[in-house]
């Protein structure tokens, strides 16, 4: 079979189970709740029905009495086998399709199916006509096929542990249906060919994460997480949305293909300290990038995301959507190869992002928000490899959290599902021996993302860190802040570690008498996705192991032919690096690991030998602790500007310029018709009508004297014709 | 025994050139117009009949037979209207007619 050819196939999978489940799925599920209908956000009229309960009370052990609104069974095992079936389908094809890719030379094949938009043609900056046209149309090369694999292989593992995790909670359909449709959206995203049709999967899953993040809509907190989420992504479609049209005008194409190959035809160079129109455009996609992967200043939203259920946070706000960003900036390599300022934001974004959510990350006490803090910090890394030229390095980043961060946040769900809900690792404590399989798998999560050599995050991130440093875009600034990040990681994690399963039981003693290791369908997809972070990284171990053989860093060669253009620019970078004694990168290696250790053993030594010391240390940090607790007051400085400085002043502010000047100028503009047509009236009366009337009088004044000869009478005129006769006569006589 | 010579007829003419005008002027009734108009139109003919007679020369004699015919045919559309007239205005009286004033 031809997998290639049929990669068209491979989103419409997840589409089916979606429409079906959307479609008809109220109808296989005849004792679903009516409201489920409703969107997130409206404020639902909730007749108590069985998913009306929170979250929280969702897991709680009271849950069976809710167990007649559920569906039936059958319905259950129904969708339970379809939608976690369809993304495995896709999976399957993807995986095929990505073998077969390996044995093209060319490694880049693309479907076309039809034009999708054609627009008009116009001409573009250069004076050349070119014409908008974007096809529906699949693009597979290494990239697409990582992220392929990536989406579909982690989204199936998910969609597997949530048959279990949603099990408890109303709308399994709903949720199913947009799970799937997410992934069809997902990989819409990273299969197209074009800009255009990558920004039709981009705002796809920008709706399923709001659906989802407001999934329990009864919830105000998460209806309004989801508007939150909403908003903030659009201002970063915005900025892409520009960059696309910029992109159009100048290179008069969209499709990646053809854009790559005008960036790297010589007419473009990369020139440092001018700011030109390929920074301009660079920057507006990465603005894009801010919003979809939260990174500084449009971060705010994934956070808050964290209402939504765990898998929803595992699969769409760790491993798949939230990496979009990256993904873009790494299909648009070359262009930002030729903008080094723009790169340099890039990698200072990146950077001061993970420094700045880490250390938020440090003082939470929601075990969900600790991972989404440490999520955004994660981008960050990715983002700092964009901004140093080392695409594929950020790349391979995010396939290694795929990984190990949707392992930590199943991890959590599978430990909130134990806890019947709670979130508050204050209120945990000594669960390492009650829930032996979740602790064991995100044990390896949490020493993957510390970056202990041997497991998949150490590979990753210390590559980030060493082409950072390494990288002529890169500086020993932005390594530092690296480096202090991945301090501040193994800290955060093995703090989250600590309080969650070591020490003493926090809990009270209904929730600890309740405690119980989920079912098999949420420890299976966990010990796979451990199984991952694990061996995940050893396809790309760095080039000084040389005592490996070659296929250990097959990751990078597999991605090379997609970054070829880019690194022909950059080539003088891995010069560069190359140029680097290995004595100092075995130096910078053994500092970030022991960094690590030392961030794990500081967590050790304040949460589990001396917890004392940990209040001791909050108070003397005293405002600092605060404003890290208060996550640097972002918010709280946005809620400031831009809710209450727009929304209400604005407000007010709007309603006196509508009253004044929007109401004046729509009443100004009458008056004047008003007026215009009074002298319009005026002068038609007495101007046009008058000039009329008075020739007419004229002719009539003049014509006076030649009526009164016109009698009408036939015998008047006969008489004047006879004395006519007779006048001529008599002048004949006469004369 | 006088002969009677051009000059007779030049004065019958004459006459009934007078008396078809003064007709054509006095007289209310439209048929009576007509008829005076006539006696003009064969003042004519017997003017031209007797200088064709006295110069010995036929053209005036076809010119009064021309007179006659277009006579005829003036005669006819000046009772058509007169019908017409009456049919509308219920009259035959020219002094009661003004149609043609503006």
């Amino acid at each position: 079979m031809n997998f290639l050819d049929s990669i068209w196939l491979i989103p419409l999978f997840p589409l089916f189970g979606a429409l079906a489940m959307l479609l008809f799925g109220k109808r296989l599920d005849p004792q679903a709740p009516s409201a489920v209908a409703v969107a997130p956000g409206v404020t639902p009229v909730d007749g108590g029905h069985g998913h009306g309960h929170s979250h929280a009370s969702a897991h709680a052990s009271d849950h069976a009495e809710h167990g007649g609104h559920h569906a039936s069974p059958a319905t259950r095992w129904m969708i339970r086998i379809l939608c976690p079936g369809m993304v495995l389908l896709s999976f399957l094809f993807s995986a095929g399709a990505v073998v077969q890719l390996l044995s093209l030379g060319e490694k880049s094949h693309q479907v076309v199916k039809y034009t999708w938009l054609a627009g008009m043609p116009f001409h573009l900056q250069d004076g050349s006509l070119g014409r908008f046209a974007a096809d529906f149309g699949f693009l597979l090369d290494p990239l697409s096929g990582v992220m392929i694999l990536v989406v579909t292989g982690v989204g199936f593992l998910i969609h597997v542990y949530s048959t279990g995790y949603m099990e408890h909670d109303g709308g399994y359909y709903r949720f199913f249906g947009y799970l799937n449709l997410f992934v069809f959206f997902m990989l819409m995203l990273v299969l197209a060919n074009n800009y255009a049709l990558l920004f039709v999967g981009w705002e796809g899953v920008g709706l399923c994460s709001y659906l989802l993040i407001g999934f329990y809509f009864h919830k105000k907190s998460a209806g309004d997480a989801g508007k939150k989420a909403f908003v903030v992504n659009r201002v970063g479609d915005a900025g892409f949305l520009l960059g696309m049209f910029l992109m159009f005008s100048v290179l008069g194409t969209v499709r990646f293909t053809e854009v790559n190959q005008a960036l790297t035809g010589g007419r473009f160079h990369a020139e440092a300290g001018h700011f030109g129109v390929l920074s301009a455009m660079a920057l507006l996609l990465f603005i894009g990038a801010t919003g979809k992967s939260a990174q500084f200043p449009l971060f705010v939203w994934l956070p808050d995301a964290m209402e939504g259920p765990t898998p929803v946070s595992a699969l769409i706000h760790a491993a798949t959507m939230v990496t979009a960003g990256v993904y873009m900036c790494a299909r648009s390599s070359a262009l930002f190869q030729l903008a080094p300022e723009t790169s340099f934001i890039v990698a200072c974004v990146g950077a001061f992002t993970a420094i700045l959510s880490a250390s938020i990350a440090l003082v939470q006490n929601d075990i969900k928000r600790v991972l989404a803090y440490s999520t955004v910090s994660q981008l960050g890394y990715m983002f700092m490899a964009v901004g140093v030229g080392a695409y594929w390095v950020a790349v391979f980043h995010l396939y290694t959290h795929a990984f190990f961060k949707a392992l930590l946040f199943l991890g959590s769900g599978s430990v909130i599902h134990a806890m019947g809900g709670e979130q508050d690792m204050r209120k945990m404590g000594g669960l390492k021996d009650k829930i032996p399989v979740t602790f064991r798998t995100m044990f390896i999560g949490s020493v993957a993302i510390a970056g202990i050599p041997g497991l998949a995050g150490f590979f990753s991130k210390d590559e980030i860190l060493w082409q950072v440093y390494s990288s002529p875009l890169g500086s020993k600034a932005i390594y530092i802040v690296g480096l202090i990040t991945a301090f501040m990681t193994a800290f955060y994690m093995w703090r989250l570690m600590f309080m969650t399963f070591y020490g003493q039981p926090r809990m009270d003693a209904h929730t600890a008498a309740h405690i119980h290791e989920s079912p098999r369908s949420m420890t299976v997809p966990l010990v796979v996705l451990a199984a991952g972070s694990v061996l995940g990284g050893w396809i790309g171990v760095p080039k000084l192991w040389s005592f490996l053989p070659e296929s250990f860093r097959a990751f990078e060669h597999f991605l090379e032919p997609v970054f070829a253009t880019a690194a022909s620019h950059g080539a003088d970078a891995a010069h560069h690096a190359a140029h680097h004694e290995a004595a100092a990168e075995w130096a910078l290696m053994a500092l970030s690991v022991a960094i690590a250790v030392c961030g794990i053993l500081l967590a050790r030594f304040l949460y589990l030998v001396r917890p004392a010391l940990t209040e001791a240390v909050q108070r003397s940090a005293g405002p600092l602790y605060t404003t890290l607790a208060n996550k640097w007051y972002v918010d709280e400085i946005y809620d400031f500007l831009f809710v209450n400085g727009l929304c209400k002043g604005g407000g007010s502010l709007m309603a006196g310029f509508d009253s004044r000047v929007v109401d004046g100028g729509v009443n100004g503009a009458g008056w004047l018709t008003r007026f215009a047509s009074m002298v319009s009236i005026w002068w038609d009366t007495w101007i046009v009508d008058g000039a009329v009337r008075l020739t007419s009088f004229v002719v009539k004044l003049l014509s006076y004297p030649v009526r009164i000869l016109q009698t009408g009478y036939v015998q008047a005129y006969a008489l004047v014709f006879v004395a006519g006769a007779l006048v001529f006569l008599g002048y004949y006589l006469m004369r | 025994m006088h002969p009677i010579t051009t000059s007779h007829y030049l004065v019958l003419s004459a006459a009934l050139l007078l008396i078809g005008t003064l007709g054509v002027l006095t007289r209310r009734n439209i048929v009576i117009i007509l008829m005076s108009i006539e006696l003009i139109l064969n003042a004519v003919n017997l003017n031209l009949v007797a200088f064709s007679r006295h110069l010995d020369q036929v053209t005036g004699q076809i010119f009064a037979i021309f007179v006659i015919v277009v006579a005829v045919g003036e005669a006819a559309v000046g009772l058509g209207i007169l019908i017409a007239l009456f049919r509308n205005k219920e009259t035959v009286h020219a002094d009661e007619v003004d149609l043609l004033k503006w």
